[in-house]
């Protein structure tokens, strides 16, 4: 057994394909790490699907339909390391806009038949069913990132991912502040690094795709941005995004609501 | 062997899930059932009262392989709404990045997804052992695509700079040198693909199909052009709710397309090679005469050859477009939401991607459609296995279902876009 290469597993619940691309995406090293590694089961890139148990899971994508719940709790108990990628996996994603809302209304709005869709009222993350080992931010999650991960699980180490802001990375690539300089409302004080502050780079403000960071001061910015002269509504929509449902993010959305 | 059930739960190598279901009565196919089960997301419905200019980073995420599709379609109905169409370099900028699409995303469908059938891998990375110079230069090819998306869009998957009336920032003509450089390589990449696929082994299986493609007057389709087909149709964007209708079958989570006039059609690399040869630059047109390939394709397993034409026709496009590339003064045109209904589709690559919003006078949406390619093509895809497996019904079950597969990858079919999922299921009743 010894020499046996570890086995990765890929799952998805629902979700866009965008972050378990994003290994498909990282041409350059992709055949170093799916050399390092037995591709057990990974439907979007291999017909060979192996049954666990599997060293390393990853999942993609929220928990939204009871089929999803079962399918959580049976991957926990096949894989030794689980590993939740993305924010549909690790705040309930863009999809779970619908848990302010009433998930019949959303499905007579999309289906001529409601009644053949089964489906849950909300789209939580992964971590709230199962315990989770790690959680990687991200809509879709940086390929290096997530390469470092499932390095570091091969090696039985913690992964090295910083948790501060988006903007200690824009202020380290010298980039004039979006919301000093030009006045464009952006979450970067409170979103989790690791993008490599991109939108500033490109002259707009943050939207949050990486979600909060530890202890991110939403009450602050949300109160800096409506003296810019934002709409509560504004505000609202700007916490309400792709990691709508991460705490703080929902809790300031929840504040500009009324 | 006369009555049997093929049931494949989890097609492999599309993205999303699905299933696929065929059933087998006295040698007949009797029933084939495409199933889309990636659960439902709700795109349309929450979409409903968010900002106008919200639409191309919330519309991406329904798609992780072709977010630059939706992006594109979003900006298209939009401006189409307000009657503000930007033009010029903004435009062919939006030709670029679709470019970077359509590169690397066809190359990861060509090589990643659909060779390894025609070759008997079960993926890339087996195929790798044995053809080591073919995959690296593919991932090559495939990186370079990205890195188009990625300078003009800020990242590959989920472009940050998209935005209604152009982008947030434009790059200097400098930023494009190196892309150059590298296009270069990729275009003779491009036409090493076109060779290598059509020396592959194809069934035998041509079928009379009604193709669909946006078709622009002087251009290969990206953004723009009337929606026409092999068989008459030839509509504006504006006109398609009149002539398309979508229907919710009870096995499936994406609604099924068909012509109101006729019933279903095809879209995606075929459909528009056939729509569009006399708009290909010279050089996809000489490799293509040069391997005798004919100016109308009518087998579906032969989408691998168009799928790396249409790469060389993107590199060549792109290259053309940087040495005329000179950076607008602004990056964007000045957008004043009205109240009105927009419609706009765009060519994503595995076909027309159209998309419908009424916006009210605060630049809100009031609702929104959106039809992706493979709810368009389902019903397409089903035609074609009740076609394909008669000839093919008495072989071993583990064959049957390997080929009814690559049928279906054929179609590239992107299953995430539950807006609208694939498993195999054959039944066969003794
Ligand atoms: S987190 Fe974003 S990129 Fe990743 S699967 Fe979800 S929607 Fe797609
Ligand atoms: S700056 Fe913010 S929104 Fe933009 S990519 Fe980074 S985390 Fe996502």
């Amino acid at each position: 057994m010894k020499n046996k290469k570890p086995k990765l597993a890929v799952f998805k619940l629902s979700s866009c394909d965008g972050c378990q691309l994003s290994i498909l995406d990282a041409e350059d090293e992709l055949l170093a790490v799916l050399g390092a590694v037995d591709i057990a089961y990974f439907p979007e890139a291999s017909s060979r699907m192996l049954p666990g148990p599997y060293d390393i899971g990853l999942i993609e994508g929220s928990v939204t339909t009871p089929h999803d719940v079962e399918l959580a709790r049976q991957i926990r108990k096949d894989c030794k390391v689980l590993i939740t990628i993305g924010a549909c996996a690790t705040a309930g994603g863009i999809q779970a806009l619908r848990n302010w809302k009433d998930v019949k209304e959303f499905t007579k709005i999309v289906y001529a038949h409601p009644q053949y869709i089964s489906t849950l009222d909300r789209s939580m993350p992964v971590a709230s069913f199962i315990h989770v080992d790690f959680e990687l931010r991200g809509c879709p999650v940086n390929k290096y990132q997530l390469i470092d991960v499932i390095v570091a699980y091969l090696n039985n180490k913690k992964p090295n991912i910083t948790s501060h802001s988006v903007c200690m990375e824009c202020k380290q690539k010298g980039n004039v502040c979006v919301m000093v300089a030009h006045g464009t409302p952006c979450l970067g004080p409170v979103t989790q690094t690791g993008c490599g502050s991109i939108c500033p780079s490109y002259d707009r403000g943050c939207y949050g795709c990486f979600g909060p960071m530890d202890s991110p001061n939403t009450s602050s910015l949300a109160r800096n941005i409506e003296a810019r002269g934002e709409t509560k509504y504004d505000i609202m929509l700007a916490f309400r995004g792709f990691n709508a449902y991460s705490e703080p993010f929902r809790k300031e959305s929840e504040v500009y609501e009324k | 062997m006369k009555n049997r059930t093929i049931k494949v739960d989890y097609l492999a190598r599309v993205e999303g899930e699905g299933a696929l279901y065929i059933k087998i009565k006295n040698g007949e196919v009797d029933d084939v059932k495409l199933k889309i089960f990636e659960p439902p997301r709700f795109f349309e419905a929450f979409l409903r009262d968010r900002k106008y200019s919200e639409a191309p980073d919330i519309t991406a995420r329904i798609c992780g392989i072709c977010p630059i599709a939706y992006q594109m379609s979003a900006v298209n109905a939009i401006e189409n709404a307000f009657g503000q169409v930007p033009g010029g370099q903004i435009r062919e900028l939006r030709r670029l990045i679709y470019c970077g699409e359509w590169i690397e995303s066809h190359t990861l469908h060509l090589y990643m997804l659909h060779a390894p059938d025609f070759l008997g891998y079960p993926d890339v990375v087996h195929m790798a052992k044995d053809f080591p110079e073919v995959v690296e230069k593919a991932l090559k090819l495939k990186r370079i695509g990205n890195d188009i998306v990625k300078t003009i869009g800020g990242r590959e998957i989920h472009p940050i700079n998209v935005k209604v009336g152009g982008f947030y920032k434009v790059p200097q003509k400098k930023d494009l040198k190196q892309l150059r450089e590298d296009l270069l390589w990729a275009r003779d990449a491009a036409i090493d693909t076109v060779k290598f696929t059509s020396t592959l082994t194809f069934p035998d299986f041509e079928q009379d199909y009604e193709f669909v493609s946006l078709c622009h007057d002087i251009e290969y389709p990206f953004n723009e052009g009337r929606i026409k087909s092999n068989k008459g149709l030839d509509i504006s964007v504006e006109e398609y709710d009149f002539n398309f209708i979508e229907e919710h079958v009870e096995y499936s989570h994406a609604l099924h397309s068909r012509l109101r006039a006729r019933d279903n059609y095809f879209l995606g690399p075929i459909a528009r090679y056939n729509l569009n040869y006399d708009k290909l630059s010279p050089i996809v047109k000489q490799v293509a005469s040069d391997l005798k390939l004919p100016r109308e394709i009518n087998n579906p397993f032969k989408s691998i050859i168009v799928r790396g034409l249409e790469t060389l026709y993107a590199c060549d496009e792109a290259i053309r477009i940087i040495d005329q590339y000179e950076k607008p003064d602004e990056p964007s045109i000045q957008i004043n939401p009205i109240e009105a209904t927009g419609n706009g589709a765009s060519e994503a690559p595995r076909g027309m991607l159209y998309h419908r919003y009424r916006i009210n006078e605060e630049g809100l949406i009031m609702d929104a459609k959106i039809v992706p390619p493979t709810s368009q093509n389902q019903k397409t895809i089903e035609k074609d296995l009740k076609h394909f497996i008669p000839s093919r019904v008495n072989l071993p079950e583990k064959e049957l279902v390997l080929q009814c597969e690559q049928a279906v990858r054929n179609y590239d079919p992107c299953i995430s876009c539950a807006t609208h999922f694939l498993k195999l299921h054959v039944e066969k009743e003794n």
